[in-house]
């Protein structure tokens, strides 16, 4: 389902050098699968799901989700597919503050090129336990209340891969807990495969797979 | 979602910043609207008043412009006043044979009420029988007509007919009676009561703030005849009091001998037989030994007023209207441009859920044009609200009807005229929510 091969991304320095940050040989998720993506602050783990999302452009490899390398897909392209196949769940939700829990869902459906299902976004926050708080916007809900509005603006689009950037950073443990079942189950509901990228051990824990991303020579590496 | 509701959300987010940028662009839009139709409506208001009759003839001392507006427009100071006998000769003299009707006016008097100044001009009921007052959309002459009660009688010398602005603002009906005041000044000394026995009906010029009552009476009032002289034959224009008939309504007076007449200033229709009367009319006034009175084409002054003053009035007013909407449309582009650093979190987030670097630029393009837009919207009913709302005050003070409704198709270019300008002046902030980094913006520096 997500295959990366030989992808490797830099910055440059004030200086111009170049800053290697991923050197990736091969990192592969199947259908369904659920990984987890450690590693130590600042290595990386961010940028590579940007890169996996096509948010931010690699120097040179191979991403292929579903058969596609969105590497070489046109701008415009790859942001139509990360639309229809990708969902994201940020670490600061990141919903958007002008807009109720219904429409920050909608607006996940928004770009896909197709018309969006408001059936589909209500049945989606009914079934995390947001069916009463539609109209709602995001000041007005917990913080467990937007980690949920996120989960279901990144599933909306039936996506094959969710990326989940460190979405229990800014919770207590109380909560950490529920985003990792919330997460966990709607993947399996939905069959969607998930790179989850965490500092915290007991949440790697709870998974069978977990990848280490690792500083070799500067550039992170799947270890 | 469609863009105009992300649009729309992001401007209620900002709400008081979009408030105020949006009532600047409303302010500058009203502006533009008042000029525009307050413009056309003058124009169409001058050139109507002048029509109806080829020429007016008055003193020859003072200017043309002078002339026309005491005598069509019912403002300034009226001219020096010319013989009668001058009259006479468009009536029973050498410009008879060109002439359709002379309409005599006699300016001076006036009438005050409720803080209200009524110019009163003394003339013939042949004024609202044999003249026009323009014409309607059909080309048909509009011809003066009674909203209540009837045209004053020659021969009834204390009778007077009112203009519809003047009924409404006065209170005067038909039956009632109204003391003119000798000058233009309120402190006048009043004169005897003339009995208003018509009212007329809009016509949209200046004559429906005007009254008019009969030039016989006019010349019987204190002051308004000329001295007789010593080898004229003394006439008398008035009856002992005990002979009086309380039936009379002319009080007892007889009328004014001639030769202690003056008018102000004649409305001439020419005949058209040969379609030259009114030429030769103008060479014989104008060119002839007797330099006693001028004529002038009423719609040829009013046509260089127009050209020559209220034109380029009304260009510069435009140009400044047009620069105070600029001023709204660049803080429209400041107001957006610099919330846009708050707001590359959101762009960056919709970036992620798929939008292209062309879609967040157009939601930024269609906002601005939203923001213009319902500025736009909201300055053209504001200026029309202004319009409706000042209409009794202008129309009292200026003659020029104004009305909630009065459209001008120019103001139809404002809206593709504001998309294209907000277009333009969203360009920059949407250049900028194209060029958002979506990586370093969602924290992927590293």
């Amino acid at each position: 389902m997500l295959l990366l091969e030989n992808v490797c991304k830099s910055y440059r320095e004030p200086n111009g050098d170049p800053l290697p940050i991923l050197d990736i040989e091969r990192l592969e998720i199947n259908a369904g699968e659920q990984v987890v993506l450690r590693g130590r602050s600042g290595c990386g783990k961010t940028t590579l799901l940007n890169c996996i999302a096509g948010l931010t452009t690699v120097d040179g490899g191979r991403i292929e989700i579903n058969g596609h390398d969105i590497v070489r897909l046109p701008e415009v392209t790859r942001d139509r597919f990360r639309a229809l196949h990708l969902g994201i769940v940020f670490q600061t939700f990141n919903l958007l503050p002008a807009f109720t829990a219904l429409e920050n869902v909608l607006l996940g459906m928004t770009f896909t090129g197709q018309k969006p299902d408001a059936g589909r976004a209500e049945h989606l926050l009914d079934e995390i336990g947001l069916g009463h708080r539609l109209s709602h916007k995001p000041a007005a809900l917990s913080v467990g209340e937007q980690q949920r509005v996120a989960v279901a603006r990144a599933l909306v689009n039936q996506p094959s891969l969710l990326l989940a950037d460190e979405p229990t950073a800014n919770v207590d443990a109380g909560h950490q807990q529920q985003i990792i079942d919330l997460l966990r189950g709607a993947c399996e509901r939905e069959k969607v495969a998930m790179l989850l990228v965490t500092h915290s051990p007991e949440v790697a824990a709870q998974f069978d797979r977990v990848e280490q991303l690792e500083d070799v020579n500067r550039a992170a590496r799947v270890a | 979602m469609s863009f105009w509701k992300i649009a729309w959300r992001n401007m209620q987010q900002r709400a008081l910043a979009s408030s105020l940028t949006g009532l600047s662009m409303a302010l500058g839009v009203a502006l533009m609207i008042l000029v525009i139709v307050i413009h056309e409506v003058t124009v169409e208001q001058f050139e109507s008043d002048a029509q109806g009759y080829h020429l007016i003839v008055g003193g020859s001392k003072g200017g043309d412009l002078q002339l026309v507006m005491t005598t069509v427009f019912h403002l300034g100071k009226p001219m020096y006043p010319i013989p009668y006998s001058y009259y006479q000769k468009f009536t029973e003299g050498e410009f008879a044979q060109y002439t359709e009707a002379a309409i005599p006016y006699c300016l001076g008097d006036s009438y005050h009420q409720g803080g209200y100044q009524f110019r009163v001009v003394a003339t013939s009921p042949d004024l609202f029988e044999k003249i026009s007052y323009g014409v309607d959309e059909e080309g048909n002459d509009r011809r003066y007509e009674f909203r209540l009660g009837r045209n004053f009688e020659s021969n009834h010398f204390f009778e007077a007919v009112v203009g519809s602005v003047v009924a409404k603002k006065t209170g005067l009906k038909v039956g009632d009676s109204f003391q003119p005041t000798h000058g233009m000044s309120s402190r006048g000394d009043k004169h005897v009561g003339f009995e208003v026995v018509g009212i007329l009906a809009p016509t949209g010029t200046s004559n429906d703030r005007a009254m008019f009552i009969n030039l016989e009476g006019f010349y019987l009032l204190e002051n308004h005849a000329l001295l007789p002289e010593e080898n004229i034959e003394n006439e008398t224009t008035h009856v002992d009091h005990e002979d009086i008939d309380p039936n009379d309504p002319n009080r007892g007076h007889l009328p004014l001998p001639e030769a202690q007449r003056e008018v102000t200033s004649i409305l001439v229709l020419c005949k058209q037989e040969y379609g030259t009367e009114a030429m030769v009319l103008d060479n014989a006034i104008n060119k002839g030994k007797d330099r006693t009175a001028q004529a002038v084409a009423p719609a040829a002054v009013v046509g260089r007023l127009l050209d020559g003053i209220i034109g380029p009035v009304r260009l510069v007013l435009l140009v400044l209207t047009i620069l105070i909407v600029v001023v709204a449309g660049i803080s429209i582009l400041v107001s957006i441009y610099n919330s846009m650093s708050e707001r590359s979190q959101d762009i960056a987030v919709m970036r992620a859920l798929g939008a292209s670097r062309s879609a967040v630029m157009g939601i930024i393009l269609v906002e601005s044009i939203l923001l213009s837009l319902l500025g736009g919207i909201a300055g053209v009913l504001l200026g029309h609200a202004v319009l409706g709302l000042a209409s009794p005050y202008v129309e009292a003070q200026a003659g020029i009807t104004l009305r909630f409704w009065q459209f001008n198709w120019q103001e139809m270019l404002l809206i593709p005229g504001l998309v294209g300008f907000a277009s333009l002046v969203g360009f920059l902030p949407a250049l900028t929510a194209y060029r958002t980094d979506v990586g370093r913006t969602l924290g992927g520096g590293r």
